[in-house]
């Protein structure tokens, strides 16, 4: 251990056990060929709760350490995202595990590139620098572009990975600009530095300059408007168990990322970037409000909802503040728990052996499959943020911190987009119990079951077991202050 | 306080749904183990809400039953409670759904979701009327929308799916920005404890008053519903099921007038004086224009739908009179106006099971056929009018009573609302049940069944004897009034006061 510090080596120890392994399985893939697939699967998904284990009891005493030289930084903000993106991740494999094999997609490839995005996603979460911000956000994206493309056969899906890599390569180049800029201005890239420097009276035009660069690149990972362009087509070309990992753990690490960056390294200038995500906020809202009901295709609907949700959460981190960061945790960990029960969901749109995604093959589900139905609905009831279900805290907590704020404008669109958007959720629910039944859908497999119902479970007893997650919200958002 | 007697009121019909949950099958037998559990277990919720009736001390104007535990500290708490104002209310509800309950026992389209639906629903009801705390019951007001949604939805008329889009879009839109003035309490105060709220003085300042008021009011006006966002009311009756009519007309409305009595006027006393004439043209106008667009209506419910409308312009102007009278008969006109208009749409619902139309031109002359539908019809069709000896003539007097003490030109015209109601009710009686029997589809209708009779006749007596004996409720009602009143006298004095230094 001489080229590293052993302090250094135990800090990012879930990183380097993820890396090891994700090696490791790429070699056991290579070697084995035939059959591969099934047993890379199943070890990734114990990699990657073994990593998550360590994040659960590494430093958990400790409440901050920073690590290689202030770069990587490991605090209750970080573990906590890090096990939701981790748990996002080996979900996401558990749900692809059956589509794949039917679909003749099972490749070892997949779950080793799903280890290496989530590898990027803890570096993006835990990166105290620009430089590992970089890193971080590379190797996620890298292993994301392969992923979108994964049925390279299927026309759609190709276009998807595309798509993905050529706007996804546009906004790291502006993201990277953005941070040359702010390194030239400020003369550092590690963030407390920079904070330092601007809290100085070291803010100038050409910084600013440099913070809206990073703020396009950074809306551009979490799909915000304007830089929102590539989600439908994604959503809807890539395989849907692709989909769900997309919507999840990538989405959840990227505004971990974007918090950690306003909060901890531009507080100094808090108005300026105030308003450039008082505006993106606005109009992600609006837009996935609007834009969602028209839609026939389930997945293209989610990707609409999944821009409406990234506006929300991005309102909790307008505010700024603790309650805001503890606002948009809150959000994320709702979000993406019951994004992956809904694609479980999707993933049980399944008839005669061959998947559909048509919101109309829903059609009097209530009458077919009682459990899913019910589900499935309290999910949309969830998303479109009703009372009693999960979402409803999800908004509650940032506009909490949206009216402390003052941000009174915001909050009053906010909630009639979620009033817009509630028409489509409806719609869903609708044309589930409502309608005349078609024809049933295929037995769940019982992997898509579990997720589906635990998912469902979780968004109706949030409110039992608010006080626990939203203790563990408050824990994570003081350690950005 | 030993027994949460409140939570286990409120969450006692959850039992009831586990219960038909874990049921298997789709047969009959099922469908009536599902229809029987749904009985008893509102029976039960009843009986143990008696407790609550009998418990209740009448002389005091706080509150009582209290229960408070943590939620989240800081931020919310699991607060229940019942005062004057409320405990009627819950009680109310209790009654009202083994009612419903045996006057859906004919559904047969999904029985179990049905009657899942409807115990759900009393949860949130009873809850709405007992927490104490603001985001508690914004959690039990907001969440009734989905069991009702789903009532209206599947189990509805024709036009089913429009109805209860705009049932719940209407009704969310109104209320999400009474979630923002509840955040903003929260941010003033530190707490949304309703107890401390009430207690808070001073209180918010005038100027916050007046948004606060605004928000609330968004919410309540379109729950109420008031003249001109009542809109969605007459669509969902019409497509609702009968019992959902019921529970629509007899408890979700009466939700509006509560929140304007626990919050609006308490809490932001300034605001209510501010907005009162504006509550008051409104009340005058639902009161008189829906009574007139009720005479036009060619669909029973239709009719009964807009005449709660008006009605409830009856409780705004009581409730926004802010005299002790005003208030009193509002709080009596919602309690009354539950029984009478839910008794109604289950007197339209027996002509409906039979014929399977609403539409008044189908009907004619059923008192040779049916003396005891007539009998039962006309008694509440004059409680509906407000004949002295029925509950409806207490509220209706004591309302207009209120409204005299501060304008006698509002009192003056929503008398003449009196006079249209007698109009449109007695009309619509005259066409339905009197007249010569002719129509060869109705020659053969058979009369009320006793189980119909035994829905109807609970609320038949109630209406008679609250009608010459209105003190039961009244002294219930009656110390907590009075206390809600003082914020809003200290409000008015201060304003006079004000005034009266502005002219030196």
């Amino acid at each position: 251990m001489s080229l590293l510090q052993s302090a250094d080596a135990l800090a990012a120890l879930p990183e380097i056990v993820l890396a090891l392994s994700a090696m490791a399985l790429l070699m056991l893939g290579v070697f084995r060929k035939k059959g591969a697939a099934d047993t890379v699967t199943s070890l990734s998904v114990l990699a990657l709760l073994v990593a998550g284990l360590l994040v659960m009891v590494m430093n958990s005493g400790t409440t901050l350490q920073a690590a290689f030289a202030g770069a990587f930084l490991v605090d209750s903000f970080a573990r906590v995202m890090k096990m939701l993106a981790i748990f996002g991740s080996a979900v996401a494999i558990v749900l692809s595990w059956q589509f794949m094999r039917r679909e003749n997609l099972a490749s070892f490839e997949y779950p080793v590139l799903i280890l290496l995005a989530t590898l990027g996603m803890m570096m993006m979460i835990s990166a105290n620098d620009l430089i590992s911000l970089y890193m971080g956000l590379e190797l996620q994206s890298l292993a994301l572009y392969v992923v979108a493309a994964i049925n390279r056969d299927n026309a759609k899906s190709s276009e998807a990975g595309l798509k993905y890599f050529v706007l996804g390569s546009l906004s790291s180049g502006m993201l990277l600009y953005g941070a040359s800029l702010v390194y030239g201005f400020t003369g550092t890239t590690a963030f407390p530095l920079i904070k330092n420097v601007i809290l100085s009276g070291g803010s100038s035009l050409g910084l600013i300059f440099g913070l809206v660069f990073v703020i396009a690149g950074l809306a551009f990972k979490v799909s915000a408007v304007p830089f929102h362009m590539w989600t439908p087509d994604v959503y809807e070309g890539a395989p849907t168990p692709v989909t769900a990992f997309f919507a999840a753990a990538p989405k959840l690490a990227a505004m971990a990322l974007f918090t950690r960056v306003m909060v901890s390294a531009f507080p100094g200038i808090t108005p300026q970037w105030q308003q450039i995500l008082v505006f993106v906020a606005i109009a992600s809202m609006a837009l996935g409000a609007f834009a969602a009901i028209g839609q026939t295709n389930i997945k293209r609907l989610l990707a609409y909802s999944s821009i409406g949700h990234m506006g929300y959460a991005l309102v909790g981190l307008a505010a700024g503040s603790v309650e805001g960061v503890r606002g948009v945790v809150i959000y994320m960990l709702i979000y993406v728990l019951t994004t992956l029960g809904v694609f479980a969901c999707v993933l049980a749109m399944r008839r005669n052996g061959k998947y559909v995604e048509n919101i109309a093959d829903l059609a009097g589900l209530a009458r077919t499959n009682r459990g899913l139905a019910f589900v499935f609905s309290m999910l949309m009831f969830s998303l479109a943020g009703i009372p009693v279900l999960a979402g409803f805290f999800a908004k509650l907590f940032v506009f909490l911190a949206a009216i402390k704020a003052g941000l009174l404008t915001l909050a009053i669109i906010g909630v009639i987009a979620s009033v817009v958007s509630a028409f489509y959720y409806l719609r869903i629910v609708k044309i589930i119990y409502f309608d005349e039944p078609v024809a049933a859908f295929d037995a769940m497999d019982a992997e898509v079951k579990m997720v589906a119902y635990a998912s469902g479970a979780f968004a109706l007893l949030f409110a039992v077991f608010a006080r626990p997650l939203t203790d563990l919200a408050t824990v994570a958002a003081l350690s950005l202050f | 306080m030993s027994w949460p007697i409140l939570s286990l009121v409120t969450f006692l019909p959850l039992v009831g749904v586990a219960a038909i949950l874990f049921a298997r099958g789709d047969d009959a037998a099922a469908d009536n183990y599902a229809r029987w559990t749904a009985l008893w277990t509102t029976l039960a919720t009843f009986i143990l809400s008696l407790f609550v009736l009998f418990g209740f001390q009448s002389g005091l104007s706080g509150f009582q039953f209290t229960e408070t535990h943590d939620w989240v500290p800081g931020l919310f708490g699991y607060r229940m409670g019942v005062d004057g104002i409320s405990m009627p209310f819950v009680i109310l509800t209790t009654f009202l759904m083994p009612l419903c309950i045996l006057a859906s026992w004919y559904v047969t389209k999904r029985v179990k979701e049905y009657m899942i639906a409807f115990l759900v629903l009393e949860t949130l009801m009873i809850g709405v009327f007992c927490a104490l705390d603001l985001v508690l019951f914004y959690l039990f007001f907001e969440a009734g929308l989905i069991p009702m949604f789903l009532i209206i939805g599947v189990w509805g008329g024709p036009r089913r799916v429009y109805a209860s889009f705009k049932f719940f879009l209407y009704t969310l839109l109104g209320s999400v920005l009474m979630l923002l003035a509840v955040i903003a309490m929260y941010w003033h105060t530190g707490t949304t404890d309703i107890e401390k709220l009430l207690a808070l003085n001073p209180g918010f300042p005038a100027g916050m008053q007046i948004w606060l008021w605004l928000a609330f009011f968004a919410s309540f006006a379109v729950k109420m519903p008031m003249w001109p966002v009542h809109t969605w009311l007459p669509d969902a009756h019409v497509e609702a099921p009968t019992a959902g009519s019921v529970i629509l007309a007899a408890i979700l409305l009466k939700m509006g007038g509560y929140g304007f009595l626990r919050f609006s006027l308490p809490m932001f006393p300034d605001a209510s004086l501010y907005f009162q004439p504006l509550v008051y043209v409104l009340s005058l106008i639902a009161i008189v224009y829906t009574s007139l667009v009720a005479l036009m209506q060619e669909d029973m419910k239709k009719l009964i739908a807009y005449s709660s409308v008006a009605h409830m312009g009856f409780v705004t102007m009581g409730i926004f009179s802010m005299t002790r009278q005003g208030v009193d008969g509002a709080v009596f006109q919602m309690v009354s106006h539950g029984l009478v208009s839910g008794a109604l749409f289950l007197c339209v619902g027996v002509i409906y099971d039979r014929m399977h139309t609403r539409e008044i031109a189908a009907y004619g002359g059923l008192v040779n056929r049916m003396p005891l539908y007539a009998a039962v019809f006309m008694l509440f069709t004059m409680a509906n009018v407000g004949l002295p000896g029925t509950s409806g003539f207490v509220g209706e007097f004591l309302t207009i009573l209120g409204a005299y003490q501060s304008s006698s030109w509002v009192a003056f015209f929503a008398a003449t609302g009196v006079i249209l109601s007698a109009g449109y009710a007695l009309w619509l009686y005259r066409r339905v049940v009197y007249g010569v029997l002719d129509k060869p589809a109705l020659a053969h209708i058979p009369d009320m069944t006793p189980r119909e009779l035994m829905t109807l006749g609970p609320l038949l007596l109630l209406t008679l004897y609250y009608g010459v004996h209105p003190t039961p409720i009244l002294d219930v009602v009656g110390p907590s009034v009075e206390n809600l009143l003082k914020s809003v006298q200290a409000a008015a004095a201060a304003s006079q006061q004000a005034a009266a230094v502005l002219i030196k």
